[in-house]
């Protein structure tokens, strides 16, 4: 079994102390947290370990000793190692380093074999005896470390016997003995991995055999209290850790943090109000009359009002952010609301200056009516003899007449207007203020006003059309003889009688020869339905992606890419042989496109559930199509 | 550190290169030839043979231009998302597996799968195209049913070694792995 320590970069040349981490649960390893120097007293220590063990939920503990032997210390080792009966431990590790040498040394000792510390050294200058003592060797059985290399100062001082072996001798003892434990250094930066989440995020607790990593960064990112202890406060521990140099902050994030907090207030009160009023409007009888509720449920402005104001309620709710899925949610949608005002302020500046305004106003009009002349010439050709085919003239009239007079009345509508359209559009453009988002929704929401006759063109043409198939399909049944059985949902044959089939045959002879002027009809104007509905689907999408794209997160991404983790990488520090291994863990980050998708904010928008062929299929028949509903938030 | 001379499936020569850090954690490298110089002249001369053919039909400089941009752009995005360098595994005893790719232009994507995710390394038959090769996979299992083999993850997929590559590579990884449980 190879036993893992965790070791913080920090650390590395931390002077002697004690050792302060977890062990991991289900797991054969250990972090190491912080070093706490000697010289200490040990009560204030257990204390010190017991006081952050009931701030941070973590269960911390002395791992052992760490010795970075500088000239003046000589009698540290002994201490520290003596400190193991303070410290009862079932395993206290021993780590040290020479100055100037890359590798650590360690040596397990185990609560079972007390003060039996059973080192085994390759010599590599071979100085010692190489006597080897076998019945120590079946004592320390189960207990073994494999260590290479001398504590350079303890060799003298050493009570218990050494064993220096060569690579062959370990080799046999590898045989000969049942367990040996191998240890396994690996490095990490403390901050970096306090800091990071490992996606996917699991909300749950972890139990013992899930995975090690995922342990080892929620111990470090709980044990934030333990980091508040730096070295200039006047208290009787010393220690070392990322945060010993001093706690850093920045002086903008706390300025507005406590800025945050009467905006908050204001924000919420501000909006208790406005439901206030909502409520009050939904209350009352005579906003009852009016269809209040369905037009604003059709109108993308006011969905659009309605989710931003969700959001803006759950933003200032003085709560603050539990759990890092919260947090980044309450950021995004913050930083996607200043950028939504900050576009719509843009926006209003380049409306507002220059005479913008009017010169669209101006332009208003004109396209308005030149669109529908072409749509009036549209349907002269249509009443004419449209591609080559020869329509039903009866018909064609009947049909080309009706439409004439809507676009007609749609005309002179739209010439009622032409004075107020340049106020219409000025205060219009005031809520681009509000956020482009809000800018675009209302352009959405005119341009299907101003084309609302071209849908009910598509409508009429559609019903048209269907009635025309249905009938057309039943008849052709009728006409071979058979029959919808609706009770079976299948055709069944039938016997008609002569003047059933004499005047279906008749209906459908009629149907038949009519079908191409509705079905022609029916083209046109789908197409331009068709048309329209693209170029609101566009401003749709548009104002999907301000609301739903998470800007926070792709920043974060780029900026401090270590705390949004999607695993870690390894790479070699010290592979000596007489040394353990020593790895470097660093923090592989989440990509690009994870990141969205991930922290996606959620919208109301649903996209149409059926595929090409299903749409391509009501067309076909003659339904009618929506393809963009919207999904309503209730806000009461 | 023990190189050998391999070939992979299609006949190119590659390059193995095992180094032993510890008797639990091991690494091997595989690596690719590079692009050789006559295919990347070819290539070139050859796109740009084509735009001035179409340039003394058309007389428009934008022809060149397009084709110059497009050389070069085709060129950087080969090199930084196509052409693999070198492939690693790297094998630790009880934490687990990582394999990393390099590619050309240097950027290196890197990815571990812990011990307690991975069922077994084995060497899995696949039929390619008009051909079955060997590939070495590592087998992931799921957690809430530890018997059962919830996905694969092929290695060295872009340099594709022979199978006595492969055996060495799985030999090696096989002794880790039935050391640390």
């Amino acid at each position: 079994m190879v036993l893992k320590i965790f070791y913080p970069q920090c650390c590395n040349l931390a002077n002697s102390g004690l050792l302060i981490g977890s062990w991991i649960q289900g797991h054969n390893s250990a972090v190491v947290l912080a070093v706490v120097h000697y010289p200490f007293i040990p009560g204030q220590v257990k204390r010190y370990i017991q006081q952050i063990q009931a701030q941070s939920g973590v269960k911390l503990s002395v791992l052992g000793s760490w010795s970075l032997p500088s000239e003046a210390e000589k009698g540290v080792e002994n201490f520290l190692r003596d400190l193991r009966t303070i410290f009862p431990q079932d395993r206290w590790l021993q780590i040290s380093r020479k100055m100037g040498q890359t590798g650590f040394n360690c040596s397990i000792l185990d609560r079972s074999q007390p003060g039996k510390e059973a080192a085994q050294q390759k010599a590599t200058e071979d100085e010692d005896d190489e006597d080897n003592e076998d019945d120590e060797d079946e004592d320390d059985e189960d207990e073994d470390d494999e260590d290479e290399d001398e504590e350079e100062e303890t060799e003298e001082k050493k009570e218990e016997t050494e064993k220096e072996e060569t690579e062959k001798e370990e080799e046999k003892k590898e045989k000969e003995e049942t367990e040996k434990e191998k240890i396994l250094f690996v490095h990490y930066d403390q901050r970096n991995v306090m800091l990071s989440q490992l996606h996917p995020i699991q909300t749950e607790e972890l139990d013992p055999s899930d995975s090690e990593l995922r342990q080892v960064f929620q111990i470090v990112s709980l044990s934030q209290p333990l980091f508040l202890l730096d070295r200039y406060d006047d208290g009787p521990l010393k220690s070392t850790h990322w945060q010993s140099g001093g706690q850093e902050a920045s002086i903008i994030v706390e300025l507005l943090k406590m800025a945050s907090v009467p905006l908050c207030l204001t924000i919420s009160w501000f909006f208790s109000v406005w439901s206030r009023i909502c409520s009050f409007c939904s209350n009352s009888r005579l906003l009852h009359l009016l269809p209040l509720n369905f037009l604003c449920s059709k109108l993308s402005t006011c969905v659009q009002l309605s989710y931003r104001s969700d959001h803006l309620r759950a933003l200032s709710s003085p709560k603050t952010a539990v759990g890092h899925s919260e947090f980044m949610r309450k950021a995004n949608v913050l930083v996607s609301i200043l950028v939504d005002m900050a576009l719509g302020f843009l926006l209003m500046y380049w409306l507002y200056s220059d005479n913008h305004i009017s010169m669209l106003a101006n332009a208003l009009v004109p396209a308005a009516d030149h669109v529908a002349k072409e749509l009036e010439e549209l349907l002269q050709w249509l009443m004419g003899a449209p591609a080559g085919l020869k329509m039903n003239r009866a018909l064609d009239e009947v049909l080309g007449r009706f439409f004439l007079y809507h676009i007609h009345l749609w005309i002179s509508y739209i010439h009622l207007m032409s004075p107020f359209v340049e106020t219409i559009l000025w205060y219009g453009g005031l809520s681009a203020g509000l956020g482009l988002s809000f800018a675009l929704a209302l352009l959405s929401d005119m341009v299907a006003l101003l084309t609302f006759h071209i849908y009910c063109f598509y409508v009429y043409g559609a019903r048209l059309y269907c009635l025309k198939i249905y009938g057309l399909s039943s008849l052709w049944r009728l006409f071979r003889g058979k029959k919808w059985n609706v009770l079976r949902q299948r055709v069944d044959s039938c016997s008609y009688d002569l003047d059933q089939l004499f005047i279906g045959t008749l209906l459908f002879t009629i149907l038949l020869f009519l079908f191409p002027t509705t079905a022609l009809y029916y083209l046109v104007f789908t197409l331009l339905r068709l048309l329209v509905v693209v170029l609101q689907g566009i401003l749709h999408l548009t104002v999907d992606l301000i609301n739903s794209l998470p800007l926070f997160a792709v920043a974060l991404r780029l900026t401090r890419f270590y705390r949004l983790a999607e695993g870690v990488k390894f790479s070699v520090l010290c592979d000596e042989p007489d040394t353990p291994l020593h790895l470097l863990m660093e923090i592989n980050p989440l990509s690009c496109a994870s990141v969205i998708k991930t922290y996606r904010t959620p919208t109301y928008s649903c996209y149409p559930k059926d595929s090409w062929t299903n749409l391509v299929k009501k067309l076909f028949v003659g339904e009618l199509i929506y393809p963009w509903k919207h999904k309503t938030i209730k806000t009461d | 550190m023990e190189g050998e001379s391999f070939t992979d499936i299609n006949g190119t020569p590659i390059f193995l290169d095992c180094q032993s850090h510890s008797t639990f954690c091991r690494e091997f490298t595989v690596t690719s030839p590079k692009v050789p110089v006559t295919k990347v002249i070819v290539f070139t001369c050859s796109i740009w043979l084509l735009a001035y053919a179409v340039f003394l039909f058309t007389e428009d400089t934008v022809v060149l231009t397009s084709a110059i941009l497009i050389t070069l752009v085709s060129m950087m995005l080969y090199v930084h998302l196509v052409k693999v360098e070198q492939e690693t595994l790297f094998i630790i005893g009880s934490l687990g597996v990582q394999m990393s790719s390099s590619y050309a232009s240097g950027r290196e994507t890197t990815t571990f799968i812990e011990l307690n995710k991975i069922k077994d390394i084995v060497i899995n038959e696949a039929i390619y195209m008009h051909q079955i090769i060997y590939y070495l996979c590592v087998l992931l299992k799921d957690p809430s049913d530890p018997d059962a083999v919830s996905s694969v993850v092929p290695l060295f997929q872009s340099s594709k070694p022979r199978l006595n590559c492969l055996m060495k590579v799985y030999r090696s990884c096989q002794e880790i792995l039935s050391k640390c449980p």
